[in-house]
């Protein structure tokens, strides 16, 4: 693993560290802050360790983050962003989880995609699992999700 | 002896059934590759909002209990351990199991983790009370040093560098800051609206544990389980029990490793699994047959991994501090029903406590029986496609998070903790010292400020906090822990050094 790779999370990790402690030791009423500024001065100093390591190549644990599993990360990831952020509060729940669902499906299920049984199966699993969800969470916790434009 | 007076309550309609439906569902979700007893437990979290808070934890423990077993179906059966805690049951189970011997293996495996989880159930029993007794002679600067201490024991013993490690836990203290203090009522690092209230423990523990797990079977692309479930031949229970006992050695150092285990915080169930099944192997007359479907191994390693369940609790339920991440997420199931364990605990809720604990000696005994019958389907469940079993965990979490209060900024906390940590891991920073830090920063503040106030008026900060028999102890154990932890990495890095060179 490159040097690049470890220097860019313990890098972030040192920033927010400093920005932890400068919080910390700035902000009013001091008394407040008092705990947060002994763990930020801990935080500061093995973030700042870390990213030394990094930044002189020490750094050496951790698989890293390779090309093939960026590849394969990323629609998912997006899928999970849009059905979190956005299709859950838009669509609502339901309809939400059932789209986010059928393509994380889609999109990794190892069956080949040419079969129309296999979109028939998709189908059917996404129509059991929003079903069950439907019964516990509504039915059984009494959970009000936000139901939105749809359901 | 009071546990005896609450034996009862388990066998109440909802309780037992619940018992029952935790026990066999952590049988099968043990079993499914990915799905770790912690992340199983903070799914299910949600799901006893509704319930009485002994229900609630009774459902808890149940699956925690359970899965940990349910993990050495999938490693016998598919060489693939359901949890960290099952690997060295791979080494002989799934040999065993090639060699015919499949439902041998299980039956043992059962057998063994039965024995090693009631004798470490019996051991949180009768340990317990005391030790909460115990904990009352603890002031504020004793709870603030033993807080750190569960942060650092983990941060530097769980972690594969201890710096990180460590710094994993200081994140996960800042990160228990966020919100109003409780003192002064000021705002401290709200730097968005969803952050007001400070981050909520549940949606934080699903977004830990759960979501780096999904991004991580996404990451994996489309790919099949690649694992063939071994059929298993009929074999008698009875010869299995025959067998049990036949391996006194095996069967005693698994449990007695994995409850020593267990008591020390930090320490998991892989680790108690992989000593008990070496010590066995150096004590064994049968070295040679160690790794080739010896009985011995499975025996070993599920008794200790088992065994360490019931020790995993005691810090928790006399101290609050919990010794393991499970055990971190079930405080979180008693701290939502307004429960703080300690004295307190016992004192005041006896009847959650007690009948919380004879449900997971009883959860043993269900476990083993019902193991035996629900292997081979829970085996067929952990053959599930990995993008299913991504997709339903996403959406859980989402369900789970938002269930919490019904608010959707508990949801994006979630989301944005679990996508962090996922990059964090890759890196070698830990999720479980997070999670103590998070959960353990509101105990350590508390008695750091109510500690500042005492000493401000007797002996000052420094002689208060620093002095006295049981805080340089507790001070020692932290450095301790500390010292080891980087001397073992010191001496890893150290073999691998010589090894690159002989290469």
């Amino acid at each position: 693993m490159n040097r690049a790779q470890h220097i860019v999370p313990s890098g972030i990790v040192f920033a927010v560290g400093c920005w932890v402690a400068w919080i910390s030791y700035t902000q009013q009423p001091a008394e407040a802050f008092l705990f947060p500024r002994l763990i930020a001065t801990v935080f500061v100093v093995l973030a700042a360790w870390t990213f030394g390591k990094a930044v002189l190549g020490l750094s050496k644990v951790g698989a890293g983050v390779s090309r093939s599993m960026i590849i394969n990360l990323t629609p998912g990831l997006l899928v999970a962003l849009i059905y979190v952020f956005w299709a859950a509060k838009a669509l609502g729940f339901y309809t939400a989880t059932a789209a986010a669902f059928f393509i994380l499906l889609s999109l990794y299920d190892p069956a080949p995609h040419s079969e129309v049984w296999t979109w028939i199966r998709r189908g059917i699993i996404t129509g059991v699992f929003v079903a069950v969800m439907y019964g516990l969470f509504a039915l059984l916790l009494n959970v009000y999700t936000p139901r939105e434009i749809l359901f | 002896m009071e546990f005896i007076y609450y034996f009862g309550d388990v066998f109440s309609p909802l309780s037992f059934l619940l018992l029952l439906g935790g026990t066999i569902g952590g049988l099968i979700l043990g079993a499914t590759p990915g799905l770790s007893p912690t992340m199983a437990v903070a799914l299910l979290i949600p799901f006893t909002f509704q319930l009485e808070a002994v229900q609630g934890l009774i459902l808890l423990g149940a699956a925690y209990t359970s899965t940990v077993a349910g993990g050495a179906v999938s490693a016998i059966l598919l060489k693939i351990p359901g949890a960290p805690a099952n690997i060295a049951t791979t080494l002989d189970g799934h040999t065993m199991a090639k060699q015919g011997q499949g439902a041998k293996a299980l039956q043992l495996s059962f057998l063994a983790s039965a024995v090693g989880g009631i004798f470490g159930v019996l051991l949180l029993i009768f340990l317990t009370p005391v030790l909460a007794q115990w904990a009352l002679a603890f002031g504020p600067s004793h709870l603030f040093w033993l807080a750190i201490l569960g942060v650092t024991v983990i941060g530097s013993l769980d972690s594969a560098s201890v710096v990180k490690g460590l710094l994993s836990g200081c994140i996960g203290l800042w990160l228990a800051t966020i919100g109003f203090d409780d003192i002064m009522g000021a705002q401290r690092f709200i730097f968005h609206p969803a952050l007001g209230g400070g981050i909520n423990i549940i949606a934080a523990l699903i977004g830990l544990f759960a979501i780096p797990q999904v991004l991580t079977m996404f990451a994996k692309g489309r790919r099949t389980a690649g694992a063939e479930v071994i059929e298993v031949q009929k074999h008698s229970i009875l010869a299995a029990m025959r067998e049990l006992f036949r391996r006194p050695r095996a069967l005693s150092i698994g449990t007695l490793t994995g409850s020593i285990i267990g008591l020390i915080p930090g320490v998991g169930g892989q680790i108690a699994g992989l000593v008990a099944y070496d010590q066995t192997k150096k004590f064994s007359a049968d070295k040679d047959k160690f790794g080739k479907g010896h009985s011995e191994g499975v025996i070993a390693a599920e008794s200790a991994n088992n065994a360490m369940v019931g020790p995993s609790l005691v810090p928790l339920l006399t101290l609050s501090i919990p010794g393991s991440p499970t055990a971190a997420v079930l405080l979180g199931g008693l701290l939502i029903h307004g429960i703080f364990p300690g004295s307190d605990l016992f004192d005041n809720h006896p009847d959650v406590a007690w009948t919380f604990i004879n449900s997971m000696l009883i959860g043993q005994v269900l476990m083993c029986l019902f193991g035996l019958y629900v292997a081979g389907l829970a085996a067929r469940v952990a053959q599930v496609p990995q993008s299913v079993m991504a997709a339903i965990v996403l959406a859980l979490s989402v369900f789970g998070a938002y269930s919490v209060q019904s608010s959707m900024g508990d949801v994006y906390v979630m989301a944005c903790l679990g996508i962090g940590m996922f990059f964090l891991e890759r890196f070698g920073f830990s999720a479980a010292p997070l999670v103590l830090g998070l959960i353990l920063g509101p105990i350590a503040e508390a008695n750091f400020i109510q500690g500042g106030m005492i000493a401000d008026a007797t002996v000052g900060k420094a002689s208060y906090f620093l002095t006295g028999g049981l805080n340089m102890f507790l001070i020692a154990v932290v450095l301790a822990s500390i010292a080891y932890s980087v001397w073992m990495e010191l001496r890893a890095r150290r073999h691998t050094t010589k090894e690159e060179a002989m290469a």
